[in-house]
């Protein structure tokens, strides 16, 4: 299965009913993720723990095998779990519950899903995924899983091993049949491969239809995070760790220009913002409505960010729509206006080029006159999105999926998939607003067309590059929160698929992946200045694309609403913040760094993100080996002569472990 | 490194100083001393430094004006590859030096015939013609005669053929080649089969290009297997020679784990059949009985020539794009070459390791690729290799005893510049490309191969003068020089890598790098090829930081040890120990790391392509290390390490933490803010 030592894609879990299995199972250790002992003390997993962003650059520390195996299992394999490494504790807790559910018989626990099943199970599969040793078992499909266990043989005295694969991870299954016998190739969104051969071609074919079948439900409601249940984590836990109240309070100690607004609860002015926003204080919700009717989707000018050391402040929305007889909006500018105050300069991030900005006005949005907002300049900044971006992803997990292309070629491959070129630009941009707000003393208006991917590409990424409160543990998550999943990023549509799926392209594109890759890269290039590792951005990217968790789910908040889900899922934040997680994630050279962190946005200085893009395909034993020497290092240093204690970080300040609940802000100063 | 005088009154002095040892250099400098000359940065063209340039007899010197600063940069005569004189602006006459260590510097000197003599100057002392010329001659450390004498003994390969285990049963030494009566490119101590007369060694010698007959160059006693190294054989289409053909016999007799030998040819086949119709060629598995023979493609000298000037020109873009870049580095080939050799090493290792099968290496003349390919199996097979001072006999062994022609490929005296080509930096780098996929497997870190790559350049000791052993003793130069390893090892404690320890399982036995998808294994190096671009390279170096962590760790032990020693003392003897436990406690204190480990300085770069840019790197950032690197005549000690161009301002641990891109420990953002205005142009241009 899974990979080349990284990563454990599926489990192979435990004997059900038995949490902590040691796994003597078919790996016998040969399979470095085995469960090993469950205890995370467990010398090979520590390691591994976290990923890094290391010096070494392409640590890839995922790892963590044991745990993750484990977690996998669990509930949702794939996606999940994977790096748990707190999961330890959840998971040894999850299994009684799910297992004897799925052992009731898949039916029982999902009538619903009955009709798509075929062939709920064969005998005699085999398993197998490059640089391992296949497995052979029996295949088991129930409503969200795939489940490997194996057959009982002669040195398996621990019980079967099971392999636990979420089906809303498959990407794509292709089939093919010779001889009676079947193969099935199933392409992860987390981008590895897994070979399936099954005997009998009605089976093979059974077994590929309800899998095809299963992953692409596209029913929110009948997803796994509705199913989810694992036993030590409550429900209603890790919702309410980041409101947007937090981050207002913040900015409150600073100033009372900014006030939060609920002019959009119930969604009545715009579908896609959640119910509260942070707007001037002076201006009134009246003013907001109308605001709001001028931009497209209704994304009025909000706050995004605000920078203590200066009181500058970031800004987003949607395009204005200006259309073909060039409306203006009084509303609207007074809006924007009002946010410059006392002399202040603007700078208005179109991050579209000013041709697409002009052609968008044809279809009535188009972007700012300068007449009617004379105090804003405007910068154009044209990011790929939507499906160049899809096609891009696509190109470079092609290019690093395929054995044959010999070294003179793998660097045009990798050049002509353009995703470097995409971090590069993303990057640049993100620094640009940054230097208009830091250097430049200037308040900065960021929007694309919909104001929902490159514009939160471009805000987010900037903020971590300016605010050390954003490269926190806690302060990334509380960013991510409402930086994307609040404002607005359709993950719903933009991860339906990811770089292996033959499905018409509709609205996916890997903006959050994008992203992800570029915190990869300021991490690469300033070590000690984040306090996560690349662990938590594997973690994030896979729960994006497929989870057992509940974040990440839908487009916007009001459809979260509706389909209840901060009621009815668990949350991602709360599985990784359980102590025994949320030390796997830690980036142990972290830190704490008040400076903004310019990183340098030249080629030379850009790398692949070999741990994600490689991640199955490339060996990192030893890669893995040097991360648990950093660690090793990092923890004698704290044994020392002081006493041991839970962190790791010995010349952290004391807050950087615990840090403000909320951080857009952080102490920036 | 050197104190800021006045005016550059230091440099002037020391250049006196300089006349005097060296006048003759002095005939060629037109003019010492150019004032008003602009030093470019090459980022970003809005920062540039005015000052005073002068011409010594081994350095070019760059003082700039600004009075606090006072930054110099010294370049090496040596160091200077080529020297380009532009066309004349209105503000000057540009000059372009690119240095041999990918330095590139640019000056706007005002005036036109100054900017000539200077150009036509420099032209001269960048190409001495005799040895005497040369900076070891004139370089002096201040070490007394015994302590040179005990840095030549520091690296014996007499003692390193002991250590692997011969002579033996199956291996003897022999005189054969004394007074390099046999070969002149060869070393006079060579180790040969037991079974091997001195008969069949010259007659062997005879069959092969200049005279270059297999010799024994790695042994493992762990199996008897053994890499052993030749020039091509005189084969042409059909000649045959009885005594090369008993020597490949006694060499695959001196393994007799094995009935074959593998003979590697390490050239594309093509290229080896060229030579055949030159009177040369390669083995035919005919006429030597037991061998396997095998072509590796690695391609020759000329065209690895090309391919780092093609890459080199890559660097050198200003603000290319992602594909401008990447399309460049796929044109030069540079990566696809260092994989062959690379593959080459593998495979060799792999017989070696593996299969216990002894490997004859050869190429043409068997002292480029076969120097190569053989230090690279050596290294993956043998950890001592991959330790400090392994890694100097590896050099020592494979490339300075074996005749690599050190003046011809790295231009050290002027000389036919087709001869010259990036052979040992290509060895340099598959080391560090090792490193990077195997973190832990080597005792040295990435700066000690960055340095000994300048070394190579500098001639500033002795170790890589001349194309031979003979050479070398003929010019004596281990009386009249000084020995690099030794002051390697001196400042070793800047060359170790923190994550090696000597029980981890990676610094055990042989490398095995992943060979089946490994394209991407092979990276662009940029902490080499554009390692005076500070802004470019990561801002934080986890290496020194590890370092020092381990360091204090250590130190912390040590004291708690002495602490704990002492308390024991002081109640035996019942003293008041109230007075040193508080000194003790001072100590402690002092050696914590402070939080100001992440103070980094840097600034921002240009994020706007093709538009006129932000200020962005600071102006000479990387400058101080810069000189640091390039030696003062007078400063050995801070001569070759980065970090003491750092601890200069900083002292202790904490000056690591400003190993950033400006250098110094200023802080980043305020050296931008100093020029907020300079921002605002860009965006009026949009």
């Amino acid at each position: 299965m899974p990979v080349p030592g990284t990563a454990a894609p599926l489990l192979p879990l435990p004997a059900p009913g038995r949490p902590s299995p040691l796994g003597h199972g078919f790996s016998n250790q040969r399979i470095p993720w085995l469960p090993g002992s469950q205890g995370s003390g467990h010398k090979h997993s520590l390691s591994r723990i976290c990923a890094g962003i290391s010096l070494l650059s392409q640590l890839s520390s995922c790892s963590q095998s044991s745990h993750r195996g484990w977690q996998r299992t669990l509930p949702g394999p794939c996606c999940l779990p994977p790096f748990g490494k707190g999961h330890v504790g959840a998971v040894s807790a999850r299994c009684p519950v799910i297992l004897p559910r799925l052992q009731l018989g898949a039916a029982a626990l999902a009538m619903e899903f009955a009709e798509l099943i075929k062939t709920a199970k064969v005998e005699n599969v085999q398993l197998s995924c490059p640089q391992l040793p296949p497995v052979r078992g029996t295949l088991c499909i129930t409503s969200h899983h795939l489940l490997l266990s194996s057959q009982p043989g002669a040195n398996e005295e621990q019980g079967p091993l099971e392999l636990w694969l979420l089906i809303r991870n498959v990407d794509s299954v292709e089939k093919r049949v010779a001889n009676s016998m079947g193969t099935i190739t199933l392409k992860c969104k987390d981008l590895k491969v897994l070979q399936l051969e099954i005997p009998g071609m009605e089976e093979c074919l059974n077994i590929a239809s309800s899998i095809e079948a299963l992953s692409s439900v596209d029913s929110v409601m009948m997803m796994y995070p509705f199913f989810c249940r694992p036993r030590n984590m409550k429900l209603k836990d890790g919702w309410q760790l980041y409101p947007l109240q937090h981050y207002h309070q913040q900015i409150a100690s600073q100033t009372d220009v900014w006030r939060l607004s609920c002019v959009n609860r119930d969604f009545a002015i715009c579908r896609t913002y959640p119910p509260t926003v942070i707007v001037p204080a002076s201006v009134d919700d009246n003013v907001l409505k109308k605001a709001a009717r001028f931009r497209q989707g209704g994304r009025f000018p909000i706050l995004s960010y605000y920078h203590k050391k200066n009181g500058m402040v970031m800004l987003r929305s949607s395009q204005p729509l200006i259309g073909p007889n060039k409306k203006h909006c009084q509303e609207d500018e007074l809006l924007l206006s009002t946010v410059l105050q006392r002399g202040k300069r603007g700078f208005i991030i179109d991050t579209r080029s000013a041709q697409a900005a002009k052609q968008a006005q044809m279809m009535g949005g188009g972007t700012e006159l300068r007449a009617s907002y004379p105090h804003w300049k405007r910068l154009h900044r044209p990011l790929e999105r939507g499906r160049p971006l899809q096609e891009s992803f696509m190109k470079l997990v092609e290019a690093c999926n395929d054995p044959s292309v010999s070294m003179d070629r793998w660097l045009s491959k990798l050049e002509s998939s353009k995703w470097l070129a995409h971090v590069k630009g993303a990057l640049s941009t993100a620094c640009l607003a940054a230097q208009c707000i830091e250097r430049e003393e200037a308040c900065v208006l960021v929007h694309g067309a919909e104001g929902t991917d490159t514009t939160l590409l471009v805000t987010a990424l900037a903020q971590v590059i300016l605010d050390p409160g954003c490269r926190t543990l806690t302060g990334f998550q509380s960013l991510l929160e409402r930086e994307w999943i609040e404002a607005g990023h359709p993950f719903h549509s933009r991860c339906a698929h990811s770089a292996y799926s033959h499905a018409r392209l509709k609205q996916e594109a890997p903006i959050f992946l994008l992203f992800l890759d570029c915190v990869w890269q300021l991490g690469r290039q300033f070590p000690f200045s984040l306090q996560f590792s690349e662990r938590l951005l594997l973690v994030l990217f896979e729960h994006a694309y497929a989870s057992c968790y509940g974040t990440f789910l839908c487009n916007s908040e009001k459809e979260r609403c509706l389909c209840e889900t901060k009621e009815k899922t668990h949350s991602l934040w709360s599985w990784l913040n359980q102590p025994s997680e949320w030390k796997n994630l830690l980036n142990p050279l972290y830190t704490y760094n008040a400076l903004v962190i310019w990183p340098s946005v030249e080629p030379q200085s850009l790398q692949l993100w070999q741990g994600l893009f490689l991640r199955w395909i490339r060996s990192s034993q030893y890669l893995d080996e040097a991360w648990a020497e950093i660690q090793r290092l990092q923890r004698n240093c704290e044994d020392g002569p002081e006493e041991r204690s839970g962190c790791t970080l010995c010349h952290s300040q004391p807050d950087a472990a615990h840090p403000l609940p909320v951080t857009g802000t952080g102490n920036t100063g | 490194m050197t104190p800021p005088l006045p005016h550059g009154a230091g440099a002037r002095a020391r250049a006196r100083v300089w006349v005097r040892s060296c006048s003759a250099a002095m005939e060629h400098i037109r003019t010492p001393k150019v004032e008003n000359v602009c030093l470019i940065d090459r980022i970003s063209s809005r920062k540039a430094a005015v000052g005073t340039l002068y011409l010594t007899a081994t350095h070019v010197i760059f003082v700039e004006n600004v009075s606090e600063t006072r930054k110099e940069t010294w370049i090496l005569h040596s160091q200077i590859s080529s020297v380009e004189k532009q066309a004349t602006t209105a503000t000057g006459c540009p000059l372009l030096i690119r240095c041999k260590n990918f330095q590139i510097i640019q000056l706007i000197i005002p005036q036109e015939r100054d900017c000539h003599d200077v150009y036509i100057s420099l032209i001269r002392l960048a190409r001495p013609v005799k040895y005497e010329e040369l900076y070891c001659f004139s370089f002096n450390p201040k070490l007394d005669k015994e302590e040179r004498e005990q840095g030549w003994r520091l690296v014996s390969l007499h003692e390193e053929y002991n250590r692997m285990g011969v002579p033996n049963n199956y291996w003897q030494i022999s005189d054969v080649n004394r007074d390099y009566q046999v070969c002149d490119s060869y070393p006079t101590e060579v180790y040969i089969p037991n079974s091997a007369t001195a008969h069949i060694i010259v007659g062997s010698s005879k069959f092969r290009s200049r005279r270059r007959f297999p010799a024994l160059s790695y042994y493992c006693k762990d199996n008897n297997a053994s890499i052993c190294r030749s020039s091509q054989p005189l084969s042409g289409f059909s000649a045959r020679c009885l005594e090369d053909e008993q020597m490949l016999q006694a060499i695959r007799k001196a393994n007799p784990g094995s009935n074959f030998i593998y003979v590697v040819d390490t050239r594309p086949k093509l290229n080896a059949m060229a030579n055949r119709a030159a009177g040369k060629g390669y083995e035919s598995e005919d006429n030597y009985s037991n061998i396997k023979f095998q072509f590796i493609g690695i391609e020759n000298i000329h065209v690895m020539r090309s391919s780092l000037q093609k890459m080199l020109e890559v660097c050198e873009l200003r603000s290319p794009s992602m594909s401008d870049f990447l399309w460049g580095l796929e044109n030069s080939g540079w990566l696809k070459h260092i994989k062959a050799i690379m593959d080459a090493g593998i495979f060799i290792a792999k017989a070696v390791a593996e299969e216990g099968v002894s490997v004859l290496v050869h190429c043409s003349d068997g002292w480029d690729r076969t120097a190569q390919v053989c230090s690279v199996a050596s290294l993956l097979l043998d950890p001592f290799y991959r330790t400090l001072k392994g890694f100097m006999v590896l050099v020592e062994k494979d490339w300075v005893s074996f005749g690599h022609k050190f003046n011809h490929r790295y231009g050290n005296l002027d000389g036919d510049p087709k001869e010259i080509s990036p052979v040992i930096d290509q060895f340099i780098e598959c080391v560090w490309q090792l490193m990077e996929q195997f973190p832990c497997a080597f005792e040295f870190n990435e700066r000690f191969l960055i340095h000994i790559q300048h070394h190579i350049y500098s001639c500033q000791f002795g170790n890589f003068l001349c194309n031979s052993q003979k050479e070398r003793r003929e010019l004596r130069i281990q009386e009249r020089t000084y020995s690099l390893w030794a002051h390697l090892w001196k400042n070793r404690a800047d060359y170790m890598n923190p994550l090696y320890r000597e029980d981890h399982n990676q610094t055990q036995g042989t490398l095995r790098p992943q060979t089946a998808p490994c394209n991407f294994l092979y990276k662009f190096w940029s902490g080499m090829y554009n390692r005076f671009e500070k802004g470019l390279q990561p801002r934080q170096s986890v290496t020194d930081y590890l370092m020092a962590v381990k360091e204090e760790t250590q130190q912390l032990e040590e004291e708690l040890e002495v602490l704990e020693q002492r308390l024991a003392n002081l109640r035996k003897v019942q003293l008041n120990n109230r007075k040193e436990n508080a000194k003790q406690q001072d100590r402690i204190t002092h050696l914590g790391l402070s939080p100001a480990y992440n103070s980094i300085a840097n600034t921002p770069q240009d994020y706007i392509n093709g538009v006129k840019s932000f200020p962005s790197r600071s102006p000479s950032q990387g400058d101080e290390e810069d000189s640091a690197l390039i030696l003062t005549q007078d400063n050995l000690k801070s001569s070759d390490l980065d970090l003491s161009a750092n601890s200069d301002q900083e002292s202790g641990v904490e000056d690591l933490s400003c190993r950033s891109p400006s250098g110094g420990g200023c802080l980043p953002s305020e050296d931008s803010i100093r020029d907020p205005d300079s921002d605002e142009a860009v965006f009026l241009t949009v």
